[in-house]
């Protein structure tokens, strides 16, 4: 039994496939990184795991437990936490209410959400901007207050989806450290990043697809050498 | 089974013009996203043009088509320009704060037309109004029967607008995609403008067909624009098709509804209607055509 | 703390005021302006907070209001009843109708409220064996004086506030927020917005059943097109919130005032002051209303007040987030 796996997952709109048959599993621990080019599905993949889409057909499996059919915020109770690609702040509450509400995810006691929230924003190194309203934070800050949001549910499998993307090469370094603690501090990532020295810093493996369907898959330095993964990237010579 | 056929015409006929109406809605609805609780309203603002027109000029309704459905289209026109549009600026936590503005402009069309004309009922009293032939034992209604053909020259003149002209084509781009409309060079606060006043101007052509059969008075919006929203969601939130459908639909639902179950129920139908379709049918009746 | 303080002042002048105000004609407009405290509060605990915009919150004053009249004519008890039996009488409706809509996303809500209403409106009409039709439902008053109905309105008022401020600050005023805010967020940290928005719904039409059911004990007189109207309940319940500041804690109190005092001073052509047609044209004048607050002040007098000090002081940039103070 894998820690999280699918299987032969597929999703069409229509008559369009957007995911054909994808199948891969990740270990407890690892970092996974899902690559493609724009439009291959990688995004779909995410909101089929977390079930802002119904699958057409495969199977998700977590800890061991099947996943289909569950609706999305019971996913999140499962303890699989995600980011969105373009970032949806509650704009209108402050970063520690984002995060709070987000902590109420394990909790109903206020007192105990805010503690955690506060420990989660300082594990993301935002403590000093808890009391800032989330629509005027810089794009960089949104996307870690929703990495932050995201932890605060307690995930066991965490999806990112392109957080880095916008970001200075700075903060973008700051990310891969943010990542990596995250790792060590027991928690299963899967990423989605078009960002490449990114990936292959930080992946243990990698699957790469493109128009919903397997290309390739391996170590960040055998994907990396992959000719179909080249040729998806760069087009045929 | 004669009473039935006689009820089930007597349905289409208002179903096109209730068609008609919806329409205008749904127009709107589709562009703006809003639903328009003024509809009802600007159809009786035109009801009082045409009426004052006979009362005053003696000018027949039928020529009032070519008189309140364009000064509606004005008055349409500058609703969205001085008060509609301005909101899409203003940040509100009430996301719907232009469907409420509406229902303030209806609210002040009621009260003016009342504080001009009192609450008094009227009625444009024509020599044909209550004329009628028979084709078999079923007795058709001449201005009903006008006034469905008129209903349907004027839909399928909007269609030919919205399908064949550069506007129209730019009125069905902004109501698919507002934002690529804009960067295809599109001005958008126009096109809602200009699809408000026709909005406005179907509702206008709607009233202006039932004056010889109606009476008039300042509350009759009010029960009209829930029935353009009734039709609005039959047709499934901004399909035209789907609206003619949804009109023609609520026409026949309501006349069984006088005939067969109570005439006082006859405005409830249309609400049952229109929850069973929430319920059942979320998507309108152009659901059922594309499974 | 200062404006702890300043909230207990004014309960304190709210609780004492009978005792110095004899006239039964202020004692009155108090009783209703605390009434629509309760409803605008309601309204916005759902609309404000939870951003699930209702135009027909008749329906749950209505359901109330017939609760407690025909305690009296069908079952022969006190209308009294209806206080305990209104709220959760709409309560139920309002559960039926979360259970259709908040499954739908978009403006379902908002659609079948008005429907609803007008349906229920018709109902009560057309049914005259049950509900004595447009005829309305006449029950004798138990109190004379206006004093007893003065604190139990007072009562309510302060429970509703009280209870609403509690969820605000919970678990569930978060969850509300984040809701209106972004319901796929929302989903994805956890929460199912369709139990939420059903909770909230809940404690909105139960309060506003309540108001109703006490409308009918102190009026004495319901009839269909006074509690399910569109205009004066349901369309009135967003103004009061709106004008005093939708997604506000104290706004919707402040906003009921507001607007039971200007519908007096319309109503009574400005205490006589003004030429006697004004009072024909109060309705207008609420149209107008509407027009101008959205138009003007869509966040209220609460949620603008930043705004509208700056009118006297310029210069001051507004305070970017006013979230539930």
């Amino acid at each position: 039994m894998h820690f999280f796996e699918t299987h032969r997952l597929t999703k069409a709109f229509g008559g369009l496939i957007a995911v054909n048959n994808v199948t891969f599993h990740v270990e407890e621990g690892e970092i996974y990184g899902l690559i493609g080019p724009n439009g291959s599905g990688k995004t779909t993949v995410f909101n089929l795991i977390t079930a802002y889409y119904p699958i057409t057909s495969g199977t998700i499996r977590f800890r061991g437990k099947e996943m289909n059919g569950l609706p999305t915020w019971k996913v999140c109770k499962e303890g699989i936490g995600r980011t969105f690609q373009i970032v949806k702040p509650l704009a209108r509450m402050t970063v520690l209410e984002n995060v709070m509400t987000s902590a109420f995810c394990r909790t109903s006691n206020t007192a105990e959400a805010r503690e955690k929230a506060l420990e989660v924003l300082q594990f993301c190194e935002m403590e000093k901007k808890i009391d800032f309203p989330a629509k005027g934070l810089t794009i960089g800050d949104r996307k870690r207050m929703e990495i932050a949001r995201a932890l605060a549910t307690s995930p066991k499998l965490l999806l990112l989806d392109e957080t880095m993307a916008g970001l200075t090469p700075q903060e973008q370094a700051d990310g891969v450290q943010l990542i990596r603690k995250m790792r060590n501090a027991g928690i299963t990532i899967i990423i989605v990043e078009h960002i490449m020295h990114v990936i292959m810093n930080l992946c243990d493996r990698i699957l790469c697809i493109n128009y919903g369907q397997e290309i390739a898959r391996g170590t960040p330095a055998e994907v990396a050498n992959n000719q179909n993964v080249i040729e998806a990237y760069l087009g045929k010579e | 089974m004669e009473m039935f056929i006689q009820t089930l015409v007597a349905g289409i006929l208002i179903g096109g013009v209730y068609a008609l109406i919806g329409i205008g809605m749904t127009l709107i609805m589709g562009v703006m996203r809003i639903i328009n609780l003024a509809h009802g309203q600007l159809m009786m603002v035109a009801m009082y043009i045409t009426f004052v027109l006979y009362q005053f000029l003696n000018i027949d309704p039928y020529f009032a088509l070519l008189v309140a459905p364009p000064a509606l289209f004005l008055i349409g026109a500058a609703i969205q320009r001085y008060l509609l549009n301005p909101l899409i600026k203003i940040e509100s936590i009430i996301p719907e704060n232009q469907v409420l503005m509406t229902v303030g402009i209806g609210i002040v069309l009621t009260e003016t037309i009342r504080f001009m004309f009192s609450s008094d009922y009227k009625s444009v009293k024509t020599s044909y109004s209550t004329a009628t032939f028979n084709i078999g034992a079923i007795s058709w209604n001449v201005p009903m029967v006008v006034a469905f053909i008129l209903a349907v020259v004027l839909t399928a003149s909007l269609f030919f607008f919205l399908l064949k002209t550069d506007v129209g084509k730019s009125v069905r781009a902004t109501a698919q995609n507002k934002d690529a409309a804009m960067i295809m060079g599109i001005n958008a606060e126009w096109i809602t403008q200009l699809t408000y006043g026709l909005g406005a101007a179907m509702a206008a052509a709607g009233g202006t067909l039932l004056l010889p059969i109606y009476y008039l008075f300042p509350d009759v919006g009010g029960p009209f624009t829930l029935k353009a929203f009734i039709i609005t969601i039959l047709g499934g939130l901004g399909s035209a098709v789907g609206a003619i459908m949804g009109g023609l639909v609520l026409g026949v639902a309501e006349s069984l509804g006088a005939t067969y179950i109570s005439m006082a129920l006859k405005d409830a139908i249309g609400m049952v209607i229109f929850l069973l379709v929430l319920v059942f049918l979320p998507g309108g009746l152009k659901q059922l055509t594309k499974v | 703390m200062k404006s702890l303080y300043a909230k207990i002042a004014v309960l304190a002048l709210l609780a004492v005021f009978p005792l110095f105000v004899g006239s039964d004609y202020y004692r009155h407009l108090v009783i209703i302006a605390l009434m629509w405290v309760v409803i605008g509060a309601s309204w916005n605990l759902l609309a404000g907070y939870t951003g699930q915009v209702s135009f027909g919150h008749a329906i749950f004053f209505g359901v109330g209001a017939y609760t407690a009249g025909l305690c009296t004519t069908q079952l022969g008890i006190s209308a009294w009843w209806g206080m305990l039996l209104g709220g959760p009488a709409a309560m139920l409706v309002g559960i039926l109708i979360g259970f259709i809509c908040f499954r739908l996303r978009g403006a379902y809500f908002a659609l079948a409220t008005i429907a609803i209403a007008e349906i229920l409106r018709l109902i009560a009409i057309v049914w005259r064996d049950f509900t004595e039709g447009m005829q309305g439902i006449l029950i004798i008053q138990t109190f004379r004086s206006k004093v007893p109905y003065y604190y139990l309105a007072l009562g309510i008022a302060v429970i509703c506030m009280l209870l609403i401020y509690k969820i605000i600050k919970s678990k569930w005023g978060f969850y509300f927020i984040a809701i209106r805010e972004d319901q796929d967020a929302a989903e994805a940290l956890g929460i199912s917005t369709f139990r939420y928005k059903s909770l909230s719904l809940m404690v909105s039409s139960f309060f506003t059943g309540l108001a109703g059911a006490f409308y009918m004990n102190y009026m004495g007189f319901i009839d269909p097109e006074v509690v399910f109207s569109l205009h004066f309940i349901s369309i009135m319940a967003i103004l009061v919130s709106i004008i005093g500041g939708a997604g506000t804690m104290w706004g919707p109190s402040v906003g009921a005032f507001i607007m039971v005092m200007l519908q007096e001073l319309f109503r009574s052509s400005f205490f006589g002051y003004a030429p006697s047609w004004v009072s024909h044209a109060h309705a207008m004048a609420f149209g107008v209303l509407v027009i101008l607050v959205i138009r003007f002040m869509a966040n209220g007098v609460v949620g603008d007040w930043s705004k509208i000090t700056n009118l006297w002081s310029k210069g001051k940039p507004a305070a970017l987030v006013t979230n539930g103070n």
